[in-house]
């Protein structure tokens, strides 16, 4: 009984709480400006109105397009159960999840990038191909930060480390004493994923619609109405995983209280979206070419970090 | 072993390694590799037993000669590798006008790349290398290896003369993490004498640039590459 009621909190969570996230960074930028900047709640404002409006799709886009945002949302929702918040344990686990939990990742934005492509316009077409080269580089620090926690969970004596919730669960503080250099890295590593995978600064600015150096905002254009709520929906929950990720590697829970973990995660989350907004404040957008350059840093960051847990 | 309370400012050093390789701003190598000089200079007395006694070991075994001593050689370290020889640095960059872009022969990610697997191989092969049995569980050799071979891809790769000196400077930090081994054997000689020698060759260096800068537009490795009556 405890369980379900768990794992509802859960779902209810990861269904309320993204776009708040996506707020809170909007009002630190604002504050870091001087601007008073729009409501906290805002997102929820935004989304409530897209889903209102009615839908215009072009005639030359077919079924793709319009499965884009649906794959989108759906893959980041199931993503979103695969990993533990709060509590204990994640509704959806079993041995080898974390592959799914990339996998699933990786296949709403193989579905985002196909959207894009299939209203034809080479505007589009040119994010898709950024959006893929930053996915290529981006994943294998995903993976290899995935791969370094199953290890060192495994050296901890946890019995399912290759599950999120073995390698997230309630090892986590013996995790940090055995390995805690390469846990640092990937900690590291993995911010530097979250950045990049939801567009923000100083990967991609998530405010230019009219620049020609735009990432996720380009592919998105020809949508409206409800599948813009669903794209921006989507994304939410995408920043919400990586910054879960960022908070359970960062913050290891321990009490017994359900309800104290789950406020000291929330308060973890929103602290995550705080960061974000003060790095966007305090750093300009880096160069194109640049980006690889530092992708490829925080793959050898987190590499480094897998070899250090090997060599031990 | 008191030793392995290093290692994780070892590990700190081998990502300031990835640091130096990547970064294309000069001025950032010139203070990550100051960074570097530094925190290896304040690992230096942790990384003596006096001061992290092992169990069983009584405390009295360090003097109050030996306790200054060290003190004052982890100041002078911190002090020249971490002030002097960045002002150094930075005062022929400004007399010789040098750009602050870093140039490499290869990019700087395939170097960032080669760094990487040799570190990667650096940890690997530290194990199988004939060493006294305490001191295979640290980080020392596989640190001291992989920043010796960062210094190396410095030295090989950076175009101009002021980023070859930064190499020979972390080549000098990859040898003194191995000096970190013979702390209890030979805790001065070596040391000064390696500080001496990297002091006098920046200081010389220093000069070297300027005056290459008088006669050439730029002190690159590049003119060394012609042969010309």
């Amino acid at each position: 009984m405890n369980t379900i009621l768990l794992n509802m909190i859960h779902v209810a969570v990861v269904l309320t709480v993204p776009p708040l996230l996506l707020g809170v960074i909007n009002k630190t930028k604002a504050w870091f400006a001087g601007r008073r900047g729009p409501p906290v709640l805002q997102p929820y404002y935004d989304l409530r109105k897209l889903i209102v409006k009615g839908s215009v799709f072009s005639e030359t886009t077919t079924w793709v397009f319009r499965f884009g945002p649906v794959v989108g949302l759906a893959t980041a929702l199931v993503a979103a159960a695969i990993i533990p918040l709060g509590q204990r344990d994640a509704p959806l686990s079993f041995v080898g999840d974390m592959i799914l939990f990339a996998y699933v990742l990786s296949l709403g934005r193989f579905f985002t990038m196909a959207a894009a492509l299939d209203t034809g316009s080479a505007f589009e077409g040119m994010g898709s191909a950024r959006e893929a080269t930053y996915g290529c580089l981006a994943e294998p620090v995903l993976l290899f930060g995935l791969l370094v926690l199953a290890k060192v969970s495994m050296m901890a004596g946890v019995s399912e480390s290759l599950s999120m919730n073995g390698m997230l669960g309630e090892s986590l503080t013996k995790e940090w004493s055995v390995a805690g250099a390469s846990m640092l890295l990937v900690l590291i590593s993995w911010f530097i994923v979250l950045l990049v995978e939801n567009s923000r600064i100083p990967f991609d600015d998530p405010n230019t619609h009219l620049e020609l150096t735009m990432i996720h905002e380009v592919m998105v254009l020809d949508h409206c109405g409800p599948a813009l709520a669903m794209i921006l929906y989507g994304a939410a929950v995408r920043l919400f995983i990586f910054a879960a990720l960022v908070v359970r590697l960062a913050i290891p829970l321990q009490s017994g209280f359900a309800l104290w973990n789950w406020g000291l995660f929330l308060v973890g989350v929103l602290a995550v979206a705080v960061g974000v907004g003060i790095v966007e404040s305090i750093m300009a957008r880096l160069r194109l070419t640049v980006i690889p350059n530092l992708l490829v840093g925080a793959g050898v960051l987190v590499a480094f970090g897998l070899v250090l847990v090997l060599s031990h | 072993m008191s030793i392995q309370a290093v290692d994780p400012v070892l590990v700190l050093a081998l990502v300031l390694n990835f640091f130096i390789l990547a970064n294309s701003q000069l001025r950032m190598v010139v203070f990550a590799v100051a960074i570097q000089g530094a925190i290896l200079g304040l690992m230096y007395p942790i990384a003596h037993q006096g001061f992290n006694p092992p169990a069983g070991v009584a405390v009295e075994a360090i003097g109050a000669l030996t306790l200054v001593r060290l003190v004052l050689l982890a100041m002078a370290i911190v002090l020249i590798k971490g002030y002097v020889i960045p002002r150094l640095l930075f005062r022929a960059m400004r007399e010789a006008n040098i750009i602050w872009h870093v140039e490499s022969v290869i990019g700087l990610t395939p170097t960032l790349l080669l760094g990487a697997v040799g570190t990667a191989l650096a940890l690997a092969f530290a194990q199988s290398l004939p060493i006294k049995p305490g001191h295979t569980s640290t980080l020392v050799i596989p640190a001291s290896l992989a920043t010796a071979l960062t210094g190396f891809l410095m030295l090989i790769t950076r175009r101009k003369a002021i980023s070859q000196v930064l190499g020979y400077v972390v080549l000098e930090n990859g040898i003194f993490i191995f000096g970190l081994l013979l702390i209890e054997a030979v805790p001065v000689l070596v040391e000064f004498g390696v500080l001496l020698d990297l002091f006098v060759g920046v200081f010389v260096m220093g000069i070297i640039i300027n005056h290459v800068n008088r006669s050439f537009p730029a002190a690159t490795s590049e003119h060394l590459s012609m042969l010309r009556e």
